[in-house]
């Protein structure tokens, strides 16, 4: 059985459908005008070869391309693309099936950070009264490394919440080069979760060994076809309308392989996109268009994902503000225009501008948490522990992330009145008015062990004291404590055997030795 | 077959099921005999009260405290076994005066006039049955004159005054004025609860005890009672 997710049953809808069919006819005008300068040759030959109008911009050094991309050519991309997509998984209970027209929620983490924040705890001693002593959290930023990557995964794999993983911090260890950084972020993914992982790539000349390797943990070409236990985010489209000439490549070679692929865009709106909601709405449909059109130019039925990541610029510093309001509206904006193509959504939300775990990142995130999830994105990309909009990841924040998608899922389940329902209610109000204390704590029992009850927030302080932080890096370190299931010994010995660049440390089975 | 009698009677009260009706915890006992047709069945199979009590009804409750203390039973589990508890002593009570076996006491409670909520004093009269005490609930809105002449007949030890609202708190200082005038203030112990009052509150108007909940309730009157109120 797959992950369940949560079925959001009535979706919440900011644009009615007569805006969504405008913005979708802004979109394929700006594919027909001024459409995408590409910077990838490939990519410029495949949509010429395909009826767009592609014209030479530069030769020189850095020659490019204006592709102008009719309207046909995308709703025929748009029809062929895939409206189911599988995200497999080493667990057969954590696959998760995505279908573009159905509202169902999963919570995946990501992205990558290039800070980790540890946490320690510091006593003081109150000045007026030295026998008060409080204990206050302090946060210690540093360069992430692969061991980090591996904690990360770990606690992941014991979050409830958490359908898929989606690297959360950027591998910055000595040892660490361009030509091993893949391999070594997925293994020490997939070895510590047994949930979906996806990520970027960081070398095209490692996507095979990544590939086999994830092969050699399925079992083989067909199995990870079967069950893609990997898949691949690539920033093909640059804002405004530009296809970057490396990770358009990737992209080629990913939906070559027919490997599920996320094209996102991320237009920040005031720099790389008009301020406008209208003018931020019709560009980004038309960048992740113009993506998911050449996906299925490469490769009919590439399982496509709709990457939506758009983000309001800070008004301060022209920075990302991904804790501003306007970043949740466009994201669920852009929820709507992948349901009305029928394309599983890739939705971002929880990404916050406060720097450290505390009250601001609490709010920015669960606000657009919620109001995203309310939407109805297949895959939400809600950055469990993601601090400093890209910058920072917290462990400790994850495992608050956790607590506060149980509360929307648990707000998310169906409403239980029916016949049946009314009928026990109506006998129960009629029993407990004819008593002389009028009380109906004692049918609270009942309902109280079938789950029917929201659990209370597992981090409440007691009395006047808030210990959320003290008792989340409990939590934190007794989910550390709990072993995960790693890929099995034989096949991590093939893999450390097929696969280059892998770092012996990762093997724990040398390493127990 | 009285051990027997006496275990289901722990069982069903560690259950919370009061009456063969009630659902309890475990399915397995839907439709058995609840603690108040066990504790009918102890007193026709001649168990001795004592044994009643101590081993039915004391050691199950001692079992419920125990799983409320580890989180296991929450407040509804509690007063479910606290109610059961209370309806199985009303069945002991004539005998209990007979044989001249004491409660742990008699404690008079009500909201004070112009207060009509009673859930929190609801609770404290379950939970004070449960843990032995003889509770007379007189309700809500309860005049001061017909709180002082309850007291002055039937010479409770105990007396606890509920208010929610800021407004009937000042009511309880009416009661305890009206004690006074009457003689009868030293006779009883005034305990005073809800939300609008405080433990200053209750210093203020000469109250002996403001209590945070029913829980709370039971441990202010068990220490009165090491400290020999009777």
């Amino acid at each position: 059985m797959p992950r369940e997710g949560i079925l959001v049953r009535t979706p919440y809808e900011r644009i009615t459908d007569e805006q969504v069919q405008q913005i979708h006819h802004a979109s394929m005008e700006i594919l027909k005008d001024p459409g995408l300068i590409s910077f990838n040759k490939e990519a410029a030959e495949i949509f010429h070869s395909n009826g767009a109008d592609v014209t030479t911009v530069s030769s020189g050094n850095n020659p490019c391309w204006l592709v102008r991309i009719p309207e046909e050519l995308v709703l025929s991309a748009v029809d062929s693309a895939n409206k189911t997509v599988k995200l497999g998984a080493r667990n057969l209970e954590n696959i998760l099936i995505m279908k573009g027209d159905e509202p169902r929620v999963f919570f995946i983490t990501g992205s990558e950070t290039n800070t980790w924040l540890d946490v320690d705890f510091q006593t003081y001693v109150r000045k007026s009264e030295p026998a008060t002593e409080i204990r206050v959290p302090e946060f210690h930023p540093r360069r992430g490394t692969v061991a980090d990557l591996c904690k990360s995964a770990h606690v992941c794999e014991h979050l409830q919440t958490v359908d898929g993983y989606i690297r959360t911090v950027n591998i910055q260890d000595k040892d660490i080069t361009e030509d091993n950084k893949d391999v070594n972020k997925f293994f020490a993914s997939l070895n510590n979760t047994t949930k979906h992982v996806m990520s970027g790539l960081t070398s095209l000349k490692q996507l095979d060994n990544v590939v086999r390797m994830a092969e050699l943990i399925v079992g083989g070409k067909e199995q990870l076809k079967e069950n893609p236990i990997i898949s691949f985010i690539t920033c093909l489209v640059k804002s405004p309308l530009q296809f970057v000439e490396d990770t358009t490549d990737t992209f080629i070679e990913v939906c070559r392989r027919g490997l599920p692929v996320v094209v996102s865009s991320s237009p920040q709106a005031g720099t790389s996109a008009p301020i406008k909601e209208a003018g931020i709405m019709a560009q980004i449909n038309a960048e992740v268009l113009a993506g998911i059109t050449l996906s299925q130019l490469v490769n009919k039925g590439t399982p496509v994902l709709y990457g939506s990541v758009p983000v309001r610029a800070r008004m301060d510093t022209l920075g990302d503000s991904y804790g501003s309001v306007e970043t949740s509206q466009y994201n669920i904006d852009c929820v709507q225009m992948a349901r009305f193509y029928k394309i599983p959504n890739y939705s971002t939300s929880g990404v916050c501008d406060a720097k450290v775990p505390g009250q601001q990142s609490s709010i920015e995130r669960l606000f657009s948490d919620l109001v995203v999830t309310l939407s109805g994105p297949q895959f939400l990309h809600c950055a469990y522990g993601l601090l400093d909009c890209n910058a920072i990841f917290c462990l400790l924040q994850a495992v608050l992330d956790d607590a506060h998608f149980q509360m929307i899922k648990f707000f998310l389940k169906p409403a239980l009145i029916g016949e049946k329902e009314i009928a026990e209610t109506l006998k129960q109000i009629r029993e407990v008015v004819a008593t002389p204390q009028k009380m109906y704590i004692r049918h609270i029992r009942s309902v109280m062990r079938s789950g029917e009850i929201s659990s209370p927030y597992p981090f409440e302080g007691d009395l006047a004291n808030d210990n959320v932080f003290a008792l989340a890096y409990e939590r934190m370190n007794e989910l550390l404590a709990k072993p995960v299931e790693h890929i099995d010994s034989v096949t991590t010995s093939k893999i450390f055997q097929e696969i280059p660049g892998l770092l012996p440390r990762l093997n724990v089975y040398e390493e127990r030795r | 077959m009285s051990e027997d009698i006496i275990a289901a009677l722990k069982e069903n009260v560690i259950q919370g099921r009061k009456t063969i009706a009630d659902e309890g915890i475990d399915e397995a006992l839907s439709g058995k005999p609840g603690v108040v047709e066990l504790t009918q069945s102890a007193l026709d199979n001649n168990i001795p009260l004592e044994t009643i009590i101590a081993q039915g009804l004391t050691a199950g409750m001692q079992v419920v405290g125990e799983k409320f203390a580890t989180k296991e039973y929450f407040i509804p589990d509690m007063l479910a076994s606290a109610e059961a508890v209370g309806a199985a002593m009303e069945i002991l009570k004539p005998l209990l005066e007979a044989s001249n076996i004491e409660t742990k006491g008699k404690f008079v409670i009500a909201t004070v006039k112009g207060d009509i909520h009673d859930i929190g004093k609801n609770i404290v009269a379950i939970l004070l049955k449960g843990a032995g005490y003889e509770v007379d609930d007189l309700g809500v809105d309860v005049p001061t004159e017909k709180i002082v002449e309850v007291v002055r007949e039937s010479k409770p030890q105990f007396l606890g005054l509920s208010a929610l609202l800021t407004t009937t708190m000042l009511v309880m200082k009416e009661v305890v004025e009206a004690l006074k005038k009457s003689g009868i203030r030293d006779k009883v112990k005034v305990l005073i609860g809800g939300a609008a009052v405080s433990d200053e509150y209750a210093r203020e108007i000469g109250a002996d005890a403001y209590c945070t909940d029913g829980f709370h309730a039971i441990n202010v009157l068990d220490a009165f009672q090491k400290s020999g109120v009777q």
